[in-house]
């Protein structure tokens, strides 16, 4: 018969490893489930300066493989595997990976988010020949050269800030006349002195001659298109959560998120959500981690009175 | 066995000379990405005897990657004699990087 661990997470993120953290350290068995490898999102991030106790900040990916290490060090595993199909109800819950069956008493499912595309024809093609999703990756390929940035949210405007330094020009292309980048983005943007906004405008088309030759963008009040000649696109329009394992499983809002409070509890008993897959205000690694440490504390809980 | 670095010099003969199918990691250590899929493509070089495995840097091979228009990190190429008969572009499983060989 397989083991019954006590619990096992889906995904590697700072979420995920701050459950098992917290989770191996009280004594619980635990296991990550991870299709790659450490990291999820803020694997891509350059550097991350809002995580606190990194007084210089820190590179994306360095942070979580540090996590996954501190988990390790107090006896929680990492599987690689990627999960085919969940049974969630009831007192065992069984995990359906490509690298076989795990059993659990709780299931904390920390899948996190992923990158939202523009929704254009030719976009997956495109991926990788000028279309990027990934400044931190493939900004470095632009030097010298003309790249647009499409959002307006911090990781846009981040985004474009990096390219700034890289390119000989960036242009923001974003729908609205105001950028939603927090504050501290603001200032570093004036400066920047090679960077453009287009404002109230969309991506209507992607020109290519095999690879991106440019962009076409639609301005959202009056309809007016206008065409921008550039080698790169790097894609910021948010995120979608990665949250089709679950659907049909637990309780999902319009968006997609698995809905869970503040308390990670979902609809199913014994089932926690954690980081960016929540519904949840601040979608950020500070915010993922308090979740691991707080779904952790409930599969304590929830164990300790189950076993009774 | 082992992953080698692949470089301008070595190139011709570790990869287009090759008698077993080669996979090449395009990377760089500031990719995350890439950070992700190199253990993969080590564990992948461990596992298998029927295949080389050689990883190219791409901040020291400029001329590699401009000949093969590396735009995007990691890129992951399979050789045939001589040929590319496979790539995919950006973190991959280890399943579906052992599907491209």
């Amino acid at each position: 018969m397989e083991k019954i661990y006590d619990m096992v997470i889906v995904g590697g993120g700072p979420g995920g490893y701050t459950a098992a953290l917290y989770g191996a350290r009280a004594g619980l068995s635990v296991v990550v489930l991870e299709r790659m490898a450490a990291g999820g999102q803020i694997a891509m991030t350059h550097q991350v300066d809002n995580y606190p106790g990194f007084v210089d900040g820190i590179d994306g990916f360095t942070l979580a493989e540090n996590m996954q290490k501190q988990a390790h060090r107090f006896g929680a595993g990492t599987k690689y595997a990627e999960v085919q199909k969940l049974e969630l109800e009831g007192d065992v819950k069984r995990i359906h990976t490509d690298s076989g069956l795990f059993v659990s008493k709780t299931v904390v499912i920390a899948t996190g988010a992923s990158p939202r595309y523009l929704g254009l024809p030719n976009e997956q093609e495109l991926t990788g020949l000028g279309l990027h999703y990934c400044a931190a990756c493939d900004g470095m390929f632009y030097r010298g050269k003309t790249v647009v940035v499409v959002g307006g949210g911090n990781s846009a405007v981040a985004d474009a800030l990096v390219l700034s330094r890289i390119a000989k020009k960036v242009i923001l292309v974003h729908r609205r006349d105001t950028l939603r980048a927090t504050k501290v983005y603001h200032e570093s943007l004036q400066k920047a002195e090679n960077v453009e906004i287009v404002w109230n405008s969309k991506v209507s088309q992607l020109m290519h001659d095999g690879r991106v030759t440019g962009i076409k963008v639609e301005n959202v009040h009056t309809g007016a298109e206008q065409e921008i000649l550039c080698d790169g696109v790097f894609v910021s329009v948010g995120r979608q959560p990665a949250s089709k394992l679950v659907a049909g499983l637990l309780a999902l809002d319009e968006g997609g998120y698995i809905i869970a409070g503040e308390d990670t509890v979902t609809s199913i008993p014994g089932v926690y959500a954690v980081g960016d897959v929540r519904t949840k205000q601040v979608r950020q690694v500070v915010t993922a981690v308090s979740d691991g440490a707080i779904a952790s504390h409930q599969a304590e809980e929830y164990i300790a009175a189950h076993d009774e | 066995m082992s992953v080698i670095a692949i470089n301008k010099e070595n190139f011709h003969k570790e990869v287009m000379l090759s008698e077993k199918p080669v996979l090449v990691d395009f990377w760089a250590p500031w990719c995350g990405p890439c950070r992700m899929v190199g253990p993969l493509v080590d564990e992948i070089a461990e596992e298998r005897d029927d295949i080389k495995v050689g990883k190219i840097n791409v901040d020291e091979e400029p001329e590699l990657a401009a000949q093969f228009q590396i735009m995007s990190i990691p890129t992951l190429m399979v050789f045939k004699d001589g040929e590319v008969v496979s790539k995919t572009m950006g973190a991959r499983p280890k399943a579906q990087i052992n599907e491209l060989i």
